[in-house]
């Protein structure tokens, strides 16, 4: 029995050091961010392959899921009558929550998990120890630059979803289910409101660029320095970022749409 | 060098496209684009039953949208509603003895309210009250008149 909670404790008390070690090289990330944004050259080589690289599988689900949105919405919306309101349904569904979450695990899957397996990778292939010989600091050349570069490009990407989304329901309500274009674009304009929908929605995106990142070079960073160990990271880094997207979702809908 | 320059430009391609995004979003998908909130002024009604009634729900002329509901309070001394509008400063020629009503889109569509112009030569300006009101037509009481006239008829 108290084996049981030995275990407990043990499991608790390392998840709680990961933490302290995760908050610790969020610190210093912060600390060499001025550094980095001097050097420019060097945040668009990893916007080029963090945020670039991420565009075509955004623009592509985005628009699918819009379109889904639309057949599914005017399923519903026909039984009322109320098949106008279908630009309200896919422009809010989408702008609130559908183009920052699902983006945020795209960008999960797509450039986190690689910035795991890079960062992973040259830990075990001591490039990492390599630049610290030759006194270049990995935390200021490798694992910043890859921490804005995420930072940066995750709000624009779900900038993108969101766009793209809109659009694919325009196709599907206006070109394909014969909805009048017009009312289409103003119930949309009249429902959809700047601040509540559009900046909380990029808030969002803004916040979950910023853990996916985070959670992508830490578990590079800290990875066991073996072909196994960044397997693990990797997957750890897809796992624990759909958590943390799902579950800071959650809280962050609850804080800004939670009263109305 | 020469693909240092190739990533620099699609990186520059994809903030702007990134940008392009946000400001669709902003301009066609929300109301901000039709939005004057500088310039407008506020005028304020008493109702005795908003019925559904919201904050930001439209206000209206003729059918044309003039402003929005910004404000919606409970006076305690009155028991009436106390509603602000804040009508766009493009629509500033509205005779100060003008009506609100509370009206309905369709049968259950959103409520609104809709000015009916007056004929005074004073015209509404800031802060100003309309004092003829018409409260939300409530489909209970209604079926429930109809229901009751329906009886006393026969």
């Amino acid at each position: 029995m108290l084996n049981y909670f030995q275990r407990l404790g043990v499991t608790s008390l390392s998840v709680l050091e990961r933490l302290g070690r995760a908050s610790i090289f969020l610190c210093k990330i912060i600390r060499y961010t001025p550094g980095v944004l001097l050097r420019v050259r060097l945040l668009a080589a990893q916007i080029y392959s963090v945020g670039v690289l991420s565009f075509s599988i955004i623009i592509i689900s985005g628009l699918f899921i819009g379109m889904v949105l639309a057949l599914q919405g005017y399923y519903t919306l026909s039984d009322f009558g109320a098949e106008e309101a279908l630009g309200v349904v896919v422009a809010a569904s989408l702008v609130r929550e559908l183009g920052p979450v699902v983006a945020a695990l795209l960008f999960a899957g797509r450039a986190g998990s690689a910035l795991t397996a890079e960062i992973g990778l040259m830990k075990a292939t001591e490039q990492l120890s390599g630049m610290e010989m030759m006194a270049v600091d990995p935390m200021a050349r490798i694992v910043t630059p890859r921490f804005l570069a995420g930072f940066i490009s995750m709000p624009l990407l779900a900038s993108v979803f969101s766009a793209v989304g809109v659009l694919g329901g325009y196709f599907i309500g206006v070109g394909l289910l014969g909805i009048d274009e017009g009312s289409f674009w103003s119930q949309m304009q009249a429902k959809v409101d700047f601040h509540q929908d559009i900046m909380n929605g990029l808030i969002k995106s803004v916040l979950f660029g910023w853990v996916v990142t985070w959670i992508a070079v830490f578990e590079g960073y800290d990875a066991i320095p073996t072909s196994e160990g960044v397997s693990r990271a990797t997957t750890r880094t897809v796992v624990n970022s759909a958590f943390a997207i799902l579950l800071l979702d959650f809280i962050l809908t609850a804080l800004m749409f939670g009263g109305v | 060098m020469h693909i240092s320059r190739t990533v620099e430009v699609i990186v520059g391609f994809f903030v702007a496209i990134g940008f392009i995004a946000l400001f669709f979003l902003s301009m066609q998908v929300s109301n901000l684009g039709s939005l004057n909130s500088d310039g407008g002024y506020e005028v304020t009604a008493r109702f005795e039953n908003i019925g559904s009634l919201k904050v930001r729900s439209p206000v209206t002329v003729a059918g044309v949208k003039v402003g929005r509901v910004s404000e919606i309070e409970f006076d305690s001394e009155t028991f009436e509603a106390f509603v602000t509008m804040k009508i766009d400063g493009r629509f500033d020629q509205f005779p100060l003895d003008s009506s609100a009503s509370i009206l309905t889109a369709g049968l259950l569509g959103e409520q609104y309210i809709g000015l009916d112009p007056g004929g005074d030569d004073e015209l509404l300006v800031n802060q100003s009250e309309l004092e003829i009101t018409q409260s939300a037509l409530l489909l209970e009481k209604i079926i429930g008149q109809f229901l009751f006239s329906q009886n006393s008829d026969e």
